[in-house]
């Protein structure tokens, strides 16, 4: 008696796993095919040019490609810095505070989130190429047409444009969130508006500019459109990996390219991500 | 040994009322002083305007166009909080999330650039008469929420703060831990000798902190005075019921006595009146054999609550009256029994406004 109660048990514990593993089974299908399957082909094809595994360390090696990598970990890095800035003080300023036409600003700042790569970079010329905006004012007031859309300073700004509506929307919803009494406790104890924001407001902070950062840091390290609306000779990694695998079909470095540009934002993001936590364990 | 000794300011509100930006009367303009070391407590149901006037005293809201507020006779209105030294404790508790108990206890000695040496013996000390021990290196969200509540209050402490104010600080903790945090917060007020207005909505808290309650509601101050006043010469209707239990009687009075369905009930100094609404405490009323009362009527309920037995009495008043009676009598319900109230305990209240 006891014993059969034990193996109904049993039974129905196994049908109750198997029934789990079924329905797992179209997401490590979907995995498999859609993931596993081109990462691993990825990783062979990098190491299938004429000089074998050494195709990896050519990423680093020929001064070309180091030189656009570093580029690219700048050029996001730079991104990243200048859009937590914008967007904190922004965020924190219209989630503060009340005033007329704050809900058309805050409905317009969500506007170019749909905006693909390619209609971002045309902003920008539109803005600060041949016939912009930047231009004509440079020429009228300088005599002199200042024109930055196709480098590499175009990508940057088009780039803050893109990711500084993403980050405000993350920093308001976070500041929502904060406790009015512990800028009140602070300030009852005797800190001043800098000391509130350094020592309560900012740590509090902290794990949105870490998410929000991540986001942007991965987006500028990855984009495509924007580069290759601007220019095509401008040296970033995703533009570089298109003309290696296009131009010059060179698909074992592309290969090995598209590997390193994952790998190196793993990696940056991995490190950023510890060097918060323990830079929070720390302070707590 | 450097203690914590008494560095209270008298406070004076001065015609403080507040409006806010939508038009809501929080407060109407009220005058209020407070003496230096004297504990002020601020009572009433939610809404009342009790924890704004704590606000505009620690100045975290400005009063209205008139409105002044005085420490030591000097009027620092246009200072803000940081520079009032109030020491304030949060309903919330407001602790510092990424700090430790030890440097959410210094940070606003930090702030007054105190040199870590100095700080450290401050907070040493604060740590020992708050009783959390060994904790000083705990994060905040290690800590239990007495522990917190603890923590918070040495912090506030810690500056040496004028004057001490407390925001419902033991509403979020249960009732058991409340009440025994009620009676260190009591003797540690009595230790410091600091001026502290303590805001609340328990009135039990209230009569045990409070040197003087205030008893706010809609906005307005409805009574000021001693815990006993409040409790036996309550102004009104509304402080009588929200102090205590108190039995409301509305009857006609007869050459001093309440003409009630269940006989006469003798007050003091009254005279003839068509009507009146008088209280009467659960407690002032004694169980008494029917036959020689002056007053009678039958045993509704009994609720035994362990130290006493609370009899609800219909007949004797227009309204169930209910009785706090010692829990050695036996009664039981459908009993009739005479009830036995002193002149002195039967207080007359102004009719409803």
């Amino acid at each position: 008696m006891v014993l059969r109660l034990e193996e109904q048990g049993h039974h129905h514990l196994l049908s109750h796993r198997s029934f789990v593993g079924l329905c797992l089974l179209p997401l490590a299908a979907v995995t498999v095919a859609f993931f596993l399957l081109p990462m691993a082909r990825l990783l062979v094809t990098g190491a299938e040019g004429p000089q074998g595994l050494a195709g990896y360390v050519s990423i680093l090696a020929e001064p070309r490609y180091r030189a656009t990598l570093i580029n690219t970990v700048l050029l996001a890095a730079a991104t990243t810095v200048v859009t937590l800035v914008v967007a904190t003080i922004a965020g924190i300023f219209l989630q503060r505070h009340r005033f007329p036409g704050r809900a058309v600003l805050i409905a317009m700042l969500t506007f170019p989130l749909a905006f693909p790569g390619v209609v971002v970079g045309f902003m920008i010329i539109l803005l600060a190429g041949r016939q912009g905006l930047i231009g004509d004012i440079s020429s009228l007031l300088a005599g002199e047409r200042l024109v930055f859309a196709y480098s590499i300073y175009g990508l940057f700004l088009g780039y803050l444009y893109f990711s500084i509506p993403r980050v405000i929307l993350t920093i308001m919803a976070a500041v929502q969130k904060l406790d009015p009494g512990l800028e009140e406790a602070a300030r009852s104890l005797g800190a001043g508006p800098w000391a509130v924001q350094r020592d309560v407001v900012l740590p509090a902070l902290a794990p949105a500019f870490v998410a929000s950062g991540a986001i942007v840091f991965a987006t500028a390290m990855g984009a495509f459109g924007t580069a290759f609306t601007l220019a095509t000779n401008i040296d970033v990694l995703p533009m570089l990996i298109y003309t290696e695998f296009t131009l010059a079909a060179n698909f074992a470095t592309s290969a090995a390219l598209s590997v390193g540009l994952g790998l190196i934002t793993w990696v940056i993001l991995a490190l950023a991500r510890s060097f918060s936590g323990s830079a929070v364990a720390a302070a707590g | 040994m450097s203690g914590p000794q008494g560095h209270g300011v008298s406070v004076r509100i001065g015609h403080c009322g507040k409006t806010f930006a939508d038009g809501t009367h929080a407060l109407e303009p009220a005058s209020l002083d407070i003496a230096r070391g004297e504990t002020l407590v601020l009572l009433g149901p939610s809404g009342c305007g009790k924890t704004t006037m704590l606000r505009i005293i620690a100045g975290l809201e400005e009063p209205d166009e008139g409105g002044k507020v005085l420490f030591d006779g000097k009027d620092v209105t246009a200072i803000p909080i940081e520079r009032r030294n109030v020491g304030m404790v949060f309903q919330s508790y407001a602790l510092f999330p990424n700090m430790s108990v030890a440097e959410n206890i210094g940070y606003g000695l930090r702030i007054r650039g105190i040199p870590a040496t100095e700080r450290a013996k401050r907070v040493a000390e604060l740590v020992a008469l708050t009783n959390i021990t060994g904790l000083e290196h705990r994060r905040i969200d290690q800590l239990s929420g007495g522990q917190r509540q603890r923590v918070a209050l040495a912090r506030a402490v810690a500056i040496r703060p004028g004057i001490l104010l407390l925001d419902e600080p033991l509403t979020a903790l249960d009732a058991a831990l409340r009440y025994r945090l009620r009676g260190e917060l009591n003797r540690l007020l009595r230790a410091l000798g600091i001026t502290a207005i303590y805001v609340t909505h328990d009135q039990s808290e209230a009569m045990e902190l409070g040197d003087r309650i205030v008893v706010m509601r809609k906005g307005a101050i409805a009574q000021i005075g001693s815990p006993r006043e409040i409790y036996f010469e309550p102004k009104d209707r509304f402080v009588a019921e929200f102090i205590g239990a108190a039995n409301i009687v509305e009857a006609s009075l007869d050459d001093g006595h309440l003409i009630l369905p269940g006989g006469r009930q003798a007050i003091a100094g009254g005279t003839s009146q068509p009507a009146v609404v008088a209280m009467i405490r659960p407690e002032s009323i004694g169980i008494v054999d029917v036959e020689a009362a002056p007053l009678r009527g039958q045993v509704e309920s009994v609720s035994f609550v362990g130290d006493r037995q609370r009899v609800v009495v219909v007949g004797a008043s227009p309204k169930p009256l209910t009785v706090d009676a010692p829990n050695t009598i036996q009664v039981d319900a459908g009993d009739r029994v005479g009830l036995s109230i002193a002149s002195k305990a039967v207080r007359l209240l102004p009719p409803e406004a």
